[in-house]
């Protein structure tokens, strides 16, 4: 959490977390552990549909934000509870350093809230001269070490037992020996005594139910129910988003958030307040409640068709646990206030572009947030379209800008590609590879060896490898992408005999250009779109069953980005052309059948496979490519991060090379762990990353796109 | 699902989280139960010695029932005191550093998660299951729902009107704050007994008595 840092200190600060061997066990730890305990979790429940009542429920409840305010207030005010309205930030703290200061209470009781980190309440109460206790763990350990939280709802997550040891020892000011259990009780202790003497106490909420005018806390230690119970006034700092209709709408989703969250089926305690609830330790018999609810920029984010769905989180830091950047950084690293995909997109709209504009490049775009996230919100996209609005802002860097530019103009893009496989002599020495890097890349760039632009593009080679097919059994048409016409045209050309064999008529439209995926990917949405627009074009006459492509990524960008972008100019034909984007592996399985697969004479040798994220989440496609491979002749082994982002991400690779490094690494370890000498994938990008990667690590696993091993 | 497989999911997902299940089959039992609890538990840590409860200086241990009927009341009293168990049922407050045990009918349980549901309008309710080393939670079989989500209605009673507080607690307090290692009663209770009272599916619910907050 640094206000207006530069992007180089922001880089530094990640390469300061990629040495901390303690955050780097912990998170992977996490992460592994994650993955089963979710799963454990939801086992027997139809995940997708309940997350998607979730987003429905929460969906309709922002729609309705206003009435539900207003039936809240208009019910709560009846039971007695002194209702306010915070508009920013500032607002929501002044009102309740005010209650304070009104009701003379000087020492202060909190349960954990992440909207109170959000306005900075502490340190505004502090400053007007209040003392403020943090009562759950992980938020009295950070609190105490003037620290954020680094995880939603595991706050300490990046510290050890010794250094939590030695924090409590220096509060207590007797030596505390690095046990858990011990540590524990040492909170209980030191805790208790604050609850006692607390005159007021605040807490958050999960839930805000409209109908009864009940709020819903959610804790795993008890702590809001000491600091609602003790302390003779309570005060609820609440974020408008968190209003529901009923208290049916509060417990659908509380199926998924304990669930979702940390893989618990509930938690330890769900405490639901109407209030004021009854005090015995004041002559009126009832404490004093105030709620406080807050918009900062709420408001905003409902009223705006793209970014509405932001509303529909429950705060339960699944996008952070999945997350490859977050596993590998931590949370201080990948958030301001708000942690993981989702914290990438509220920094903007809670806390400004300036602390925003760094962390939404960290991106991978793996997508694996969107795949878990409990409120269904479509988070890569929206990192892009931050990305892009933070530059329309800004202005664009220079970098990006050109790179649209170039994009836009197929002949442009296509010359200077031509230039550079003549002009990277020098490097290559006639190898496929940059034997070193060009001034241009700097040194963290040379985790991976970078392959050569290819002598003739596939465009160039795609005449001789066709020929006439009388009766075809289909007729498709090739989009290449970029990588593989000019860098991997041999992918494609591998493709081309199997396609020849099967009796499949191919077209190639010479128009095609890049998929547009590099330009959306550094915040370039015109560029995007534009690039789009000329694609559809490129294959509208094309009279084909299918467009195929051996690249998930563009399979997934035509799919799914390109209708959205265009949807103002060309709909109807962008659907049509999306409709027809088949993947390669997909296309095999679906249409011509494995059995046209003929096993190869070669050796059987165990195999890998690297799901490409935009392969498995972006399309969805699990299965087909586990089969092209079983039929290949090969034997294949699942590893456990099968499905984990390889580190590529495009541009995320160039502007973040000591995080993609890691991630790199992190894959290739288990891809060795697992046995297999041969690591496929359906990626050209990820070929480029994993390749290339295991050249430089000297690992013996030879990485190959699927194509090539038919 | 039939009674008998809500009692035992109740059991099973009650067990995963740590809570010790007894089955018994009446109101006296379960009391006579947590009495033995009680008396096997270690003694009080007191967490603040030399505040409240030093004042009142019960002597052995103290065990609070704030929601026992009248008559279970006056049976318990007498098991405490053959016991020597300080037995209350009010001014839970006086005793910030903890009490030894706190006993308390619950209104519902929640199959599915193995949660109980416990109206804990009163103070002394909601002190008593948070100031405890112990908590005992009485809940018969017949109480038992299925889901959360099924039981909506009844929880919409519970909470509708002013001053309510209703707490669904599963297991006991815990915290996996550092390292991501569990550990129990982080601030609340350090363990939880669950009694289910009770004896077959078919006979009527034996303990016979109100539940606030409910129609």
């Amino acid at each position: 959490m640094e206000k207006n840092e530069s992007f180089k200190a922001y880089k530094h600060r990640l390469d300061h977390a990629l040495d901390n061997e303690f955050l780097r066990t912990a998170m992977d730890n996490f992460a592994v552990a994650y993955r089963t305990s979710r799963l454990n979790a939801f086992s027997g429940m139809d995940v997708d549909q309940i997350i998607q009542e979730v987003a429905k429920i929460k969906a309709t409840a922002i729609n309705d934000n206003e009435l539900l305010l207003a039936q809240f207030i208009s019910k709560a005010e009846e039971n007695g509870i002194q209702v306010h309205q915070a508009d920013t930030a500032e607002d929501a703290n002044r009102i309740i350093a005010q209650i304070a200061k009104q009701t003379g209470s000087q020492r202060i009781v909190k349960s954990k809230s992440m909207t109170a980190e959000e306005t900075h309440l502490n340190q505004w109460l502090e400053n007007k001269g209040l003392t403020v206790t943090e009562t759950d763990l992980g938020e009295w350990i950070v609190q105490l070490r003037k620290e954020g939280p680094s995880h939603m709802v595991m706050p300490a997550i990046h510290l050890s037992r010794h250094q939590v040891a030695d924090l409590f020892s220096d509060v207590t000011k007797i030596h505390q020996d690095a046990e858990i259990e011990k540590l524990v009780k040492v909170a209980r202790q030191q805790l208790r005594e604050k609850y006692v003497q607390a005159d007021m106490g605040i807490t958050g909420a999960n839930y805000a139910v409209a109908e009864t005018g009940t709020l819903g806390i959610v804790t795993n230690e008890g702590n809001a129910r000491l600091v609602s119970t003790l302390p003779r006034v309570h005060v609820a700092l609440v974020g408008i988003d968190k209003l529901l209709p009923t208290i049916k709408d509060a417990l659908s989703i509380n199926r998924v958030l304990p669930r979702n969250a940390t893989g618990q089926a509930i938690t330890s305690y769900v405490t639901w307040i109407t209030g004021p609830s009854e005090c015995k330790g004041v002559p009126e018999g009832k404490r004093q409640m105030h709620i406080v609810f807050l918009d900062n920029g709420r408001r905003k984010i409902a009223r705006d068709p793209v970014f509405k769905e932001v509303l529909q989180c429950v705060r339960c830091g699944a996008c952070a646990n999945v997350c490859p950047v977050y596993r590998m950084v931590g949370g201080h690293q990948l958030g301001y206030i708000y942690i993981g995909a989702i914290g990438l997109i509220t920094t903007y709209f809670f806390h400004g572009r300036e602390n925003a504009r760094n962390l939404v490049q960290n991106c991978t775009n793996c997508g694996a947030c969107r795949a878990v996230c409990a409120g269904g919100i479509n988070l890569p996209w929206l990192i892009k379209e931050i990305h892009a609005r933070i530059q329309d802002e800004e202005g664009h860097p220079l970098k990006s800008l050109m790179l649209g530019k170039v994009l836009k103009s197929r002949r442009l893009f296509h010359r200077l590609l031509r230039t550079a496989s003549l002009a990277q002599k020098p490097v290559t020495g006639g190898t496929p590879y940059l034997r070193h890097l060009p001034m241009i890349f700097s040194k963290e760039h040379n985790f991976r060896m970078l392959p050569a632009i290819a002598k003739t593009p596939f465009r160039d080679r795609f005449k001789d490898l066709t020929t006439p097919v009388k009766k075809p059994m289909c007729r498709i048409a090739l989009f290449s992408g970029c990588v593989q016409d000019f860098v991997y045209p041999e992918q494609l050309e591998a493709a081309m005999e199997l396609f020849r064999k099967a009796n499949v008529a191919v077209e190639f439209p010479m128009d095609q250009s890049c998929c547009g995926l590099p330009a959306l990917m550094m915040g370039e949405k015109d560029a995007a779109r534009d690039v789009g627009l000329q694609n559809i074009q490129a294959f509208k006459g094309e009279d084909v069953d299918y467009i195929v492509t051996l690249c998930a990524s563009c399979a997934s960008h035509l799919k799914n980005h390109v209708p959205n972008l265009v949807k103002d100019y060309d709909r109807d034909a962008a659907g049509e052309f999306a409709d027809k984007v088949m993947v390669f592996s997909q296309f095999i399985n679906q249409v011509l059948g494995v059995d046209a697969l003929k096993p190869g004479t070669h050796d059987t040798r165990k195999t890998a496979f690297h799901s490409p994220c935009h392969l498995c989440r972006g399309l969805g496609i699990k299965e087909d490519p586990k089969r092209v491979i079983a039929q290949s002749g090969h034997e294949y082994v699942r590893t456990d991060e099968e499905e984990t982002c390889c580190g590529f991400g495009g541009s995320f690779s160039a502007n973040f090379p000591s995080v993609s490094k890691e991630i790199l690494t992190r894959k290739l370890d288990d891809v060795e762990k697992s046995g297999a000498d041969l690591l496929v994938t359906e990626c050209p990008g990820c070929v480029l990353q994993l390749r290339g990667g295991a050249l430089r690590q000297n690992r013996a696993i030879e990485v190959k796109h699927i194509s090539e091993i038919l | 699902m039939n009674q008998e497989k809500l009692v035992s999911t109740f059991k099973e997902k009650a067990g995963l989280v740590s809570a010790i299940v007894h089955e018994v089959p009446d109101i006296g039992a379960a009391l006579a139960k947590a009495v033995d609890l009680c008396r096997e538990k270690k003694s009080l840590e007191n967490l603040m010695p030399g505040q409240g409860s030093d004042a009142v200086s019960p002597p052995g241990k103290i065990l609070a029932a704030p929601n026992l009927d009248p008559t279970d009341y006056q049976s318990l009293e007498l098991l405490c005191k053959t016991n020597d168990i300080f037995l209350i049922k009010e001014d839970v407050r006086n005793f910030p550093g903890g009490i030894d045990m706190g006993l308390t009918l619950m209104d519902f349980g929640i199959a599915e998660t193995g949660t109980l549901v416990l109206n804990s309008d009163s103070e002394e309710t909601r002190l008593s299951t948070m100031l405890c080393e112990t908590h005992v939670a009485v809940i018969d079989k017949t109480d038992i729902r299925e889901t959360a989500l099924a039981m909506a209605n009844e929880l919409t009673q519970m909470t509708k009107h002013p001053s309510s507080y209703t707490a669904f607690i599963t297991g006991a307090s815990r915290t996996a704050d550092i390292e991501r290692v569990l550990a129990l009663g982080v601030h609340g209770p350090l363990e939880l007994h669950i009694i289910l009272t009770g004896q077959n599916l078919s006979e009527p619910n034996l303990s016979g008595r109100n539940k606030s907050g409910q129609i």
